[in-house]
Parts: C-alpha cells; sequence; structure tokens
C-alpha cells in the first residue's frame, strides 16, 4: 500500500471536484460522498502503516515518486511524497479524525442549503493537509501550507453572507500570509544555500547532518517558525483563530484543532535537524510556545462564547506543542498532537451538538445545566475535558504531563513551573466550560434536543481515542508510538536532573486538581449567579481576559495610526514623486513634438532657404575637408 | 588672347546670386520660376566655360542635357502654376501654404 500512498491525496481531491461541480445535484449524497473518500483515504493509509510494520526500522522510509512536476533547466522537481513514520502518523490523524468529522458534518450540515459546496472545500482541504505532510520537499510541503490556507478562508467565510464569517475569514487568511511570507523567505535562503528542496539534503540524510553554518540554519529555523507561528496561532500571529469560530464547528474541529493548525508543530519537527544546528532557534521555540501555552490558557477564562474558549484552549495546547519540540522532544510533541487531535476535535463537535440543539447559542452565561436535556453530549464534552486536563489514565495525562516531567528531568525548571501553572490553567478553563455548561441551573429557553446518533457516533469513535489514546499507543517516551517514531525523530532521552519521575507525576495530579478545585468553587452550581455576573464587578479583569489581553485591539491600533500614515504617506510620494515623473516624461515628449512642426511651414520660399543653408553647409563641408 | 576663365565664373556666380535671391525674396510664383532659370543658366555657363579651359566637349554636351530638362521643367513648372492660380486666384506662394505641419 506504500506504493499507492498518492491515492490518500487524490480520492478526496477527487471526490472534492465532483461536490464543487455537480454538488448541487447530488444535495445530501455529497456529504456521503466526501466521508467514503476521506474512509478510503484512511484505509490506504492504514494499509501503508501496516505494510511498514512488516519493514525493518531503517527501511521504513520510503520516498514515491507521483510524477515529474517542474523542470527547469537543470533544476527537476518531481512530484514525491514521502512514506516514513512521521508523515504516516500524520496522514492517518487527518484520514482517520477527518473521515469522523466528515460524518458528524452530515448530519451538522442537514439545514445547509449547499452541502456540496461545503464537503467540496472540506475534501479540498484535507487532500492539501495531505499533500503538506507527505511532501518529501519543502515546495510540495508549502504548496500544501498554502492549499489549507486557502480552504480555511474558504470555510471560515463558507456563511458568507454572515459579515462577522467574511470579516473573520479575511482575517485568518491575512494574518495566516504574514507567517507564510516568512516561510517563503526561509525556503528561499534554503535555495540558496542548498540548492535544493529536498528533505534529504536539506534536513541531512540517514543521520548525517545537513552541512550548513548555524548562522544560515538559524536563519532559516526562524523564518520556518515565522511559518509555523503564523499557521498554529501562536504569538504574536495568534490573532486569527478566535475570530475563525465564525466558521461551521466541523470546520473549527478538523482544521482549527485537529489538523492545520498543527502544521506548524509538524513543520518545526519536521526540520528539526535546522533546527538543532542553530543554537539560538529551538529556545525560541521553547519560549514561544510556552508564552502560547500560558496566554492561551488565561485568555480561554474569560471567553463566554464556547467555541472561542475552546478556540484559545487550542492555543495553549499547541503551546505545549511547541515547547516540546523546543526543549527537543520532538516524539512528545508528536504524541500531543496525536492525543489533541482526538480530544479537541471531540471538544469542538460537542460544542457544535449544544449549537445544533440550541439555535447556535454557544455563550455560556445562556447555556447552563444541559446534561438533563443533552445527556450524550455531556457525557462525551465530559470525556474530551477529563482527557485535556491530564487526569491519569487519560491521554493529556501521557502527554501534556509527560512534556513537564521530561522538561524537568532535561533541568529546564522554569519551562517546568511555568508549563505547570499552564497545565493547573488548562484543567480550570476545560472545568470551567463543563460546569457552566452542563451543570446548575438552566439559563436558556425552551428545551435543547439531543443530537441524532449520526452525529453521535463518530463523537463516540472520537472519546474513545481520547480518553484511552494514552494508553493504547503508549504515548510516554518509550511507549509504542514515540518508539515507532524513533527512526526519524530520534530518542527522548530523559535527564536525571530534579525530582524523580514519580514525584513529578504526583505533582502533575495536584496540579490538575488544584485546577479543577478552583473550577468548581468558582463555577459551581451554588455560585454561578455570581460568576454570571462577574464581569460587572470587575469590568477590568474581566475585559482583558476576554479580549486576550488587548492584543486584537493593539494590533488595530497600530494599523490604525501607524499603518494608515504610513500608506498616507506612500500614496502622496506616489501621488507626486512617482506619477510626477511618469507625467513629466510624457509632457517632455509633447513639448519636444511642438517643435517640429515650426520647420513644415508650408511657404515654399522657406523650403528654399532651407535647400540653400544645406547647399551652402555642403560646400562647407566640402570645402574644409579638401 | 582668350578671356580667363574667372571672369566666366565671376559672371556665372553673380547669376546665380541674381537667381537666389530672385527664388528667395519674391513672392510671385512666375518671378521665383524665372529666378529658377536664371540659376540654372548661372550652371550652365560654368559647364562651357570649364569645358572651354580644359579644351573637352563633355562639359557643352552636359549644358545641352541641362536646356533640354530645363524646358521640360518649364512645362510642368508652368502647368502647377496656372493649376494653383485657377484654384486660388493668386499666385503669391506664401498663400499657398496648406501643407503647413
Amino acid at each position: 500500500m506504500i506504493d499507492l500512498i498518492g491515492l490518500t491525496i487524490a480520492v478526496p481531491l477527487v471526490a472534492s471536484g465532483v461536490n464543487l461541480l455537480i454538488g448541487k445535484r447530488l444535495g445530501r449524497r455529497s456529504g456521503w460522498i466526501a466521508t467514503a473518500a476521506m474512509a478510503v483515504s484512511f484505509i490506504v493509509a492504514l494499509g501503508a502503516l501496516l505494510q511498514m510494520f512488516s519493514l525493518p526500522a531503517e527501511e521504513r522510509t520510503q520516498v514515491v515518486t507521483v510524477a515529474e512536476w517542474i523542470r527547469a533547466g537543470a533544476a527537476a522537481v518531481s512530484l514525491d511524497l514521502r512514506v516514513d513514520p512521521l508523515s504516516i502518523t500524520m496522514a492517518l490523524v487527518v484520514t482517520g479524525v477527518g473521515s469522523l468529522i466528515h460524518l458528524y458534518a452530515i448530519g451538522y450540515m442537514d439545514h445547509d442549503e449547499r452541502p456540496g459546496r461545503f464537503f467540496g472545500y472540506m475534501n479540498l482541504f484535507c487532500a492539501f493537509m495531505l499533500a503538506l505532510v507527505l511532501a518529501n520537499d519543502f515546495l510540495l510541503l508549502y504548496l500544501g501550507w498554502e492549499g489549507v490556507g486557502l480552504c480555511s478562508y474558504l470555510l471560515i467565510g463558507f456563511w458568507s453572507d454572515r459579515p462577522d464569517a467574511a470579516r473573520a475569514a479575511k482575517k485568518a487568511f491575512i494574518t495566516t500570509r504574514i507567517g507564510d511570507v516568512l516561510l517563503m523567505l526561509g525556503l528561499f535562503v534554503m535555495w540558496v544555500h542548498f540548492g535544493s528542496f529536498d528533505f534529504d539534503v536539506v534536513l541531512g540524510h540517514e543521520g548525517s547532518l545537513p552541512e550548513i553554518a548555524a548562522g544560515t540554519a538559524t536563519a532559516i529555523s526562524l523564518l520556518l517558525l515565522g511559518g509555523a507561528v503564523g499557521k498554529s496561532a501562536q504569538l504574536p500571529l495568534h490573532v486569527w483563530l478566535p475570530d475563525a469560530m465564525a466558521g461551521p464547528t466541523p470546520v473549527s474541529a478538523l482544521i482549527h484543532a485537529a489538523t492545520m493548525v498543527t502544521a506548524g508543530v509538524y513543520l518545526v519537527v519536521r526540520a528539526h535537524a535546522l533546527f538543532e544546528i542553530s543554537d539560538v532557534a529551538l529556545a525560541v521555540v521553547a519560549v514561544v510556545g510556552l508564552a502560547g501555552a500560558l496566554y492561551g490558557g488565561f485568555s480561554s477564562l474569560g471567553q463566554y462564547d464556547m467555541k472561542r474558549a475552546l478556540a484559545y484552549s487550542t492555543m495553549s495546547q499547541l503551546g505545549f506543542m511547541f515547547l516540546a519540540a523546543g526543549l527537543g522532544f520532538y516524539p512528545t510533541a508528536i504524541a500531543l498532537l496525536v492525543a489533541h487531535a482526538f480530544y479537541k476535535a471531540l471538544l469542538f463537535l460537542t460544542s457544535g451538538n449544544v449549537m445544533h440543539g440550541l439555535h447556535d447559542e454557544v455563550d455560556v452565561r445562556r447555556l447552563g445545566g444541559l446534561r438533563h436535556d443533552m445527556p450524550w453530549t455531556a457525557a462525551l464534552f465530559g470525556a474530551g475535558a477529563l482527557a485535556l486536563s491530564g487526569l491519569p489514565p487519560f491521554s493529556g495525562f501521557f502527554t501534556k504531563d509527560v512534556i513537564l516531567d521530561l522538561a524537568s528531568r532535561d533541568g529546564a525548571t522554569w519551562a517546568f513551573v511555568l508549563g505547570s501553572l499552564g497545565a493547573m490553567v488548562s484543567a480550570w478553563y476545560i472545568a470551567r466550560l463543563y460546569f457552566t455548561a452542563f451543570i446548575g441551573e438552566r439559563r436558556y429557553e425552551g428545551s435543547a434536543h439531543e443530537a441524532s446518533a449520526l452525529m453521535r457516533t463518530p463523537l463516540v469513535v472520537l472519546a474513545v481515542g481520547a480518553l484511552f489514546a494514552g494508553i493504547g499507543l503508549e504515548l510516554t517516551p518509550e511507549g509504542t508510538l514515540p518508539m515507532f517514531l524513533e527512526p526519524v525523530l530520534g530518542h527522548v532521552v530523559e535527564g536525571d536532573a530534579g525530582p524523580s519521575t514519580q514525584v513529578l507525576m504526583v505533582l502533575a495530579v495536584v496540579v490538575t486538581l488544584i485546577g479543577i478545585g478552583i473550577a468548581w468553587r468558582l463555577y459551581r452550581p451554588a455560585n454561578q449567579e455570581r460568576w454570571v455576573s462577574f464581569p460587572e464587578r470587575e469590568p477590568g479583569m474581566a475585559g482583558v481576559l476576554a479580549h486576550g489581553f488587548y492584543i486584537d485591539g493593539l494590533y488595530a491600533w497600530i494599523v490604525a495610526n501607524v499603518g494608515l500614515r504610513g500608506a498616507a504617506a506612500l500614496a502622496w510620494f506616489d501621488r507626486t514623486v512617482v506619477d510626477g515623473a511618469v507625467n513629466g516624461v510624457g509632457t517632455l515628449a509633447t513639448r519636444a513634438s511642438g517643435l517640429a512642426p515650426i520647420w513644415q511651414s508650408g511657404k515654399v520660399r522657406r523650403y528654399a532657404l532651407s535647400f540653400m543653408a544645406g547647399g551652402v553647409a555642403l560646400l562647407l563641408y566640402a570645402a574644409v575637408k579638401i | 588672347m582668350r578671356t580667363p576663365v574667372a571672369y566666366f565664373l565671376l559672371l556665372s556666380a553673380i547669376l546665380f546670386s541674381l537667381g537666389t535671391a530672385s527664388v528667395l525674396l519674391r513672392r510671385n510664383a512666375l518671378r521665383i520660376f524665372m529666378g529658377v532659370e536664371l540659376q540654372l543658366n548661372a550652371v550652365n555657363l560654368t559647364l562651357v566655360a570649364f569645358s572651354r579651359m580644359h579644351m573637352e566637349l563633355d562639359g557643352q554636351i552636359l549644358a545641352f542635357f541641362s536646356m533640354v530638362v530645363a524646358a521640360a521643367e518649364v512645362v510642368v513648372g508652368l502647368a502647377i502654376i496656372v493649376a494653383v492660380f485657377r484654384r486660388t486666384s493668386t499666385t503669391d506662394v506664401d498663400r499657398a501654404s496648406v501643407l503647413r505641419g
């Protein structure tokens, strides 16, 4: 099946074409076509995985050439797909979680008038995402990178008649574009230095390191990180992610939780050889990640829109992934990525259930007590929340807390302390969402209806994954998944600094319980009225948290003041200097040509005089010459 | 004793200058035309003078050709002048300036 890996991209691509072209006639069937395409894609990827198991660990990296892509002189780029443990893991996450989300979306988009277009874009997204993770060179990776950005734009703005959705789509596109430009510059530097985009050349081959000076590696790494920061919504390019929640919920689950936003983590992990040669790049990754983890966590506490709270949570979790990658624990970063794909997709889709059952209500102040009307949804959200909070034996414990444990054992006490604070806040904000939305008094009108069986089925699968991926895949450093990834990402060496792992595990559980305890104290049913009125009592603090520390406002101010004034100055320059030069050339030509007709007066005697003058001049010339 | 060729050339120069002045200063087309004839004949005179100086007939033959061409030119030129006069009722060349740029 490894040779057929191209099908994982081709099948969704074809299905996308079908849905976009004749989606109107297909009606509701388009959802099934899209889901079937994803399922086929998943099966192919699974087959490739099984075939990979039969190979010895050294031979598990295979390059499949699909076609020659670009030939320009000596530089030829062929369309190669790389099948190795890392890319197949990513492909399985994309196709597996993607299939479940597609299945869910059939029910969720039941009432929408344009299912063909929706599922066409969703399939297109998956095809690009798979191209991104299966690419064997940075060029195809970049193609996928831009493609998923485009699909993200199209899907955030899917309800284009809603101004907030259209605005959010533009914001997401423009903000990630800043990162994409940095990534592109990184690729330029890479091309200048290596003359190739091939992973084997750029990232070294079979244990050999790429030949590059530390300074150049730093430049490339930081530019790649710039792209990753934009795509993965990390500080300072995170502002698009909360607004992106204006899109349909399956989109939030697929693109803005499980797959696209993790592309940045994948990029850093994939290119870790470059990051390691540079002496500062990894530290920057770790600091960016830690800052994002804390910022996202605290901002999530102030959100009343469930999906926005989850969006900040995603940012925080991605921060943990970057932290892990920055500290050199690449397999653990990927393990958290896998676990996060399960539980965050689950959390988004259950909040989609709430929206579906309650006329798009997402404000937790107007929810409460939903577990009576929506027992399935409440249980499933609870499962996702447990997995995220990091209580053993669920998947968050085997990933996020392992990162902190490894950090501490490695001697990075600062990362451990701040990361534990982030972990506590994670438990706090997710327990907050559960307590405020699903228990206590009802604060909504009418009755909510539970999601249909079609929508519940994929959620149950996701919940099983979210809860038990930690045990099943053994996400700990010595476990199945990290060992599987070892040929690509190397072995995570556990240090021996600081307290022992057992002590740290207990600490992690205590920290999580403290987070949940704080949440219980603040948001338990008896205190919920007090909580709802919190913004009136503490407008300052509530405002800071709700607006994500006003970074959005800061950017708006910068754009409005510095940006627009700069633009005005440039416009003046354009009008006076540039236009002046252009118009000046035109005027000069007109004036010069106005001089010529003086000769052509139409008066014969003047012509005769010219003859004369010419003749005399010729004679004089001849005389001088002789 | 033969008259030196310089006298002929001097006369020719005077005639040519008179012709040129007539062409440049007169406004009547006929007078300009007469100026042109004067120039032609001045040149013919130099041709003949040099021919005599070298004791060869080339210059005289060329003078005959020149006269023939001048006669043909008179035919065309006068026809043009008559055509212009019919159209504009004047032979003032400065008035016939519709071809100005």
